[in-house]
């Protein structure tokens, strides 16, 4: 026990010891955080838009007026034909084209109805979809106001709750995620690594022969990396409650109990990338590669499983960060207790338990 | 310059012959391009909702219709108690729920308004902003259709109306896909090619061959050159056959030029490469360089567009995007690809690429230490 | 044979090298003539690698003046690369590469022809008699022969200086031997060795030795001189003597 113990205080200077490994151990959730808080919002804001007003009335400059103002859109330039369209797309800055027909003004006193068309550069779909869905609601917002004398029959009017999150902060979304994608890297990846780069120097071999078991020597080498990841789950929690003001609504205990619990998970999975992998670097790209994006896009981290096609649904169903984002999001958002939980952590302990079994085997295999 | 011709060579018979690093290399991010640009779609469909419907008049049940109708949604459960429809959102088996108050129909035709509620999980909130958006879409239809089939009730001439129609230019049909394929193809072109790099030489440091190749006569610019070149010419090979996947699989559009397109990532590639060539300079063993370029890699990605907007993002982020080497190129490929964007239309980020592709280079070279 | 020792290719001075408080080289000064087998003998830890470094433009001197072959490590260590072979201590081929490309890469780099490579490779694989394993990864072959083939490619480009440090570390009795005989050929093919080793009976193999204890060089002769003046038969009793004056 005691040559265990010191073996273990050796691995903890060996991490300690490189302060730049340190730096990013510690930086990279902090950045990721502020990243997402800050910079990675789907909000739209400042986008560039140009018009074309064939009609230059009192309305459409009303209208203009109202869409420039909204914060949403930037104009950046007025358009005097159809034709260059093409070209102000092509250059990449606008992204939008708001085309008033001739007579707009007139047209809607008149007969009650005037024409827009919106003209949206779709090579990203996403912020085309959106930005025409606001340009949209403004444009009805201010034929709403319009109306507002006018008493219309026959008209739902949907009132509309955001449940869980009143104020749609992304927070909420990305806590979880990062937590899990965090908690991911500096475990999994860290540790098979780390025991790739002893096979890798030969210095696995010295370990072998010495008096600890092998059990013992893996085990040493993940519990720094169990101090650390636990570390970085507490400062993410902790930014997020005070920078971000993402609540925890259910008990802390659980909470902390399920990050130790998916921290095991991706050192096991970390163990088991080391026993395949005999070098460092394919130890780092099957990390990558087989934690790194998956966290980020198979997870429901960022996009919603839902939308997925039906055979990469079934693949999240072999995702542990899945699992753990579900979990995190019933603690720390509804509140809810393990009775709402108990499944998934069943089916990441079930992971856990696989992972160390398979690696126990591969591990067996190699000595015999 | 011979002898740099003797370094490449070296290390294409090294990369070939690494069986465990070549499928890396060569497969897996194939394997993921596909998976991922499948599963990074914001495209919504299937939303599961839970309708309360306390007025089970006609009226109500068109309204309902009108949801199931539509792409968007999928009606799971109907029931008349509000507390097992919140259960419903606790477990994640619902993302909607649409209340219709009784006396509904009531108030829709005497009235002329009757209000429904829409409660939406709201904890990704760009998902709830789209099934918000969607749902009024579908309410929006439904009024329209029955001030149509009720159109004596009212004088139309003195509602205005103002009619708002699409155009999406480039992908008329809103196809994430190809969009995400040009991000995604950037990141794994640029993961390989920076990673490779660096991993190389401090590989060399820790083997302790460098000092073979340092007590040599060569120059520090020919032996980053030779270590260049090689990774280079690999990650130009990633982007062809990614191209080539994305059109037989997915049928990119490729209105631009391609020759521009390689053209440009040739330069951006100088970049990369360059980031990885100067980490490798500075760290000493594989362990911090994996760290350090991680640490830019994730962040870099993140800021430079690829799921969201760069212009909504705040001042200071655009700001450092100006060093984000991905920014640069994920504009382009898509700008390239397609919109068709010709030279002229790139040539800021092509220079501006050039000159940090210069710099990087150049720092790489100047840290790169024969001697200690 | 012993009138060829007269012009000296290296020539050093007053050389210090400190590491922060450390100084690992202390004020040496010697000379090795051209053509000479000159032994570099210390313990582990005296400096001996630390001084091989700055001779190979490896690492730059605190202080101190240093040529070697008619350069100076200050400003042309380009030019005395040309003119050197270097055999580090860690072994410095390429595991997965084969015999062959090793010698290829490493004469390339060198700047010889393609051609002039092909010859000397026939010859040197004829020689070793080891034509049959030239696509045999070094990961393969026993340690003697990877050290024996490290060396092969140090004097490849037929330089005027090899440096080898600590070159028989970890080999049995006999490949030592089989390595010493490919020094004197060496040697006797006009190329100046300068080795350094910890196994004092190899220093017996030396034209002359200079012995290092803590960072500075406690005696330089030729070996039989160094037994006469320090009345003892062989140069490891030589050494304990200097080492434990010393402590």
């Amino acid at each position: 026990m005691k040559k265990f113990l010191g073996f273990v205080k050796k691995e903890f200077y060996h991490i300690m010891r490189d302060p730049r490994t340190l730096l990013v151990l510690f930086g990279i959730p902090v950045a990721q955080l502020l990243i997402f808080g800050y910079v990675v919002t789907n909000d739209i804001k400042d986008i560039k838009i140009a018009i074309f007003d064939q009609s230059k009335d009192d309305v459409t400059l009303n209208l203009s007026n109202k869409i420039i103002s909204s914060g949403y859109f930037i104009l950046n330039e007025n358009l005097n034909s159809i034709n260059n369209i093409e070209d102000i797309f092509r250059e990449g800055d606008v992204k939008e084209v708001i085309v008033f027909e001739p007579g707009f003004g007139q047209k809607l006193i008149k007969n009650g109805v005037a024409h827009i068309q919106l003209i949206a550069d779709a090579s990203d779909a996403n912020t085309a979809n959106l930005i025409v869905n606001y340009t949209n609601a403004i444009i009805q917002d201010y034929i709403r106001k319009e109306n507002r004398q006018q008493k219309i029959p026959l008209q739902i009017e949907p009132e509309v709750r955001m449940i869980f999150n009143e104020g749609l902060k992304s927070v909420y979304m990305f806590v979880p995620g990062t937590m899990a994608l965090i908690l991911m890297l500096v475990s999994a990846m860290m540790t098979s690594i780390s025991i790739a780069r002893e096979k890798e120097m030969g210095t696995m071999e010295v370990l072998l022969v010495s008096p600890l078991r092998p059990a013992q020597i893996v085990i040493g080498k993940v519990i720094p990396y169990v101090v650390l990841a636990f570390i970085n789950a507490i400062t993410i929690i902790l930014i997020g409650y005070f920078v971000f003001g993402m609540p925890v609504k259910g008990s802390l205990w659980l909470l902390l109990a399920e990050n130790l619990l998916f921290i095991s998970l991706a050192l096991s999975l970390g163990i088991l990338i080391s026993t395949l992998a005999n070098s460092q670097q394919v130890a780092m790209f099957i990390s990558m590669f087989a934690l790194m994006l998956p966290t980020l896009l198979l997870s429901g981290f960022i996009i919603p499983i839902e939308n997925m096609p039906l055979i990469l649904q079934w693949i999240t169903y072999i995702i542990p960060p899945k699992y753990f984002i579900i979990i995190i999001k019933n603690i720390m958002i509804k509140g809810t207790g393990f009775e709402f939980v108990w499944k998934e952590t069943l089916v990441l302990v079930g992971m856990m338990l696989m992972f160390i079994a398979l690696s126990v085997r591969k591990f067996k295999i190699r000595l015999e | 310059m011979r002898n740099v011709l003797f370094l490449i060579q070296k290390e294409f018979i090294q990369i070939v012959r690494d069986k465990t690093m070549l499928p890396i290399i060569l497969i897996i991010p194939f394997v993921q391009l596909i998976i991922l640009v499948y599963a990074a779609t914001f495209d919504m469909k299937n939303i599961d909702m839970v309708v309360i419907d306390m007025d089970m008049s006609s009226m109500s049940r068109k309204l309902i219709s009108k949801f199931e109708g539509s792409p968007f949604f999928r009606v799971n459960k109907s029931t008349f108690n509000l507390k097992e429809a919140n259960d419903e959102m606790t477990k994640d088996r619902a993302d909607l729920i649409l209340q219709i108050p009784a006396d509904f129909e009531k108030d829709l035709l005497t009235g002329g308004k009757a209000p429904v509620q829409l409660l939406v999980n709201a904890i990704n909130s760009t998902a709830a902003g789209l099934t918000n958006a969607y749902s009024n879409y579908v309410i929006a239809d439904f009024n329209k259709n029955i001030i149509a089939e009720n159109v004596n009730y009212i004088a139309p001439a003195h509602v205005q109306m103002i009619d708002v129609s699409y155009r999406f230019w480039y992908n008329q049909s809103l196809d994430y896909k190809i969009y995400m394929l040009s991000g995604i193809l950037v990141i794994l072109v640029t993961i390989i090619g920076a990673f490779l790099t660096a991993i190389n030489i401090v590989r060399e440091k820790e083997m302790g061959t460098i000092e073979q190749i340092n007590v040599t006569p060569i120059i520090k610019y020919q032996f980053i050159m030779g270590k260049l070149i090689p990774f280079w010419v690999i990650a130009l090979l990633e982007l062809a056959f990614g191209l080539t996947l994305g059109k037989i699989m997915f049928n990119v559009p490729m209105l631009g030029s391609l020759w521009l397109l390689f053209g440009f990532a040739a330069v951006y590639l100088l970049v990369a490469l360059g980031f990885g060539l100067l980490v490798s300079t500075l760290a000493s063993n594989q362990q911090q360089v994996m760290f350090i370029i991680f640490f830019f890699l994730l962040t870099f990605i993140l800021m430079s567009g690829i799921f969201t907007p760069v212009e909504s993002m705040p001042e200071w982020a655009k700001h450092v995007n100006i060093v984000n080497p991905f920014a640069y190129f994920m504009r382009v490929i898509r700008m390239i690809l397609l919109k068709g964007s010709g030279f002229s239309d790139i040539a800021k980020e092509f220079y501006s690429l050039l000159i940090y592709g210069i710099i990087l280079l150049s720092l790489a070279v100047w840290r790169y230490r024969k001697k200690v | 044979m012993k009138t060829k020792f007269n012009n000296s290719i290296i020539k050093v001075e007053d050389l210090v090298k400190k590491f922060g408080n450390f100084t690992a080289n202390d004020h040496l000064t010697f000379e090795v003539k051209e053509g000479e087998i000159f032994g570099f003998l210390g313990a582990n830890g005296a400096g001996k690698t630390t001084a091989i470094k700055i001779l190979c433009g490896l690492s730059v001197p605190t202080s101190g003046k240093v040529e070697v072959a008619g350069y100076d490590v200050y400003r042309q260590t380009n030019q005395i690369k040309r003119n050197i072979g270097y055999m580090s201590q860690k072994f410095s081929l390429y595991e997965n590469l084969t015999i062959k490309e090793n010698i290829r890469f490493f004469a390339g780099i060198y700047g010889m022809s393609r051609k002039d490579i092909r010859i000397r490779l026939e010859e040197l694989l004829d020689r070793l008699k080891i034509e049959n394993l030239k696509n045999e990864l070094i990961a393969s072959l026993p340690l003697g022969w990877k050290q024996k083939l490290a060396f092969s490619v140090a004097i490849f480009h037929k330089p005027k200086i090899v440096f080898l440090d600590e070159p028989t570390g970890g080999v049995d009795p006999i490949t030592r031997r089989q390595f010493w005989d490919m020094i004197y050929e060496a040697a006797n093919n006009g190329i100046t060795v300068f080795v350094t080793t910890h196994y004092m009976d190899e220093a017996e193999y030396c034209n002359r030795v200079s012995i290092m204890v803590d960072g500075r060089i406690e005696a330089l002769d030729r070996p039989q001189e160094l037994k006469k003046t320090y009345h003892v038969d062989s140069m490891n009793e030589v050494f304990l003597k200097l080492a434990r004056v010393k402590n």
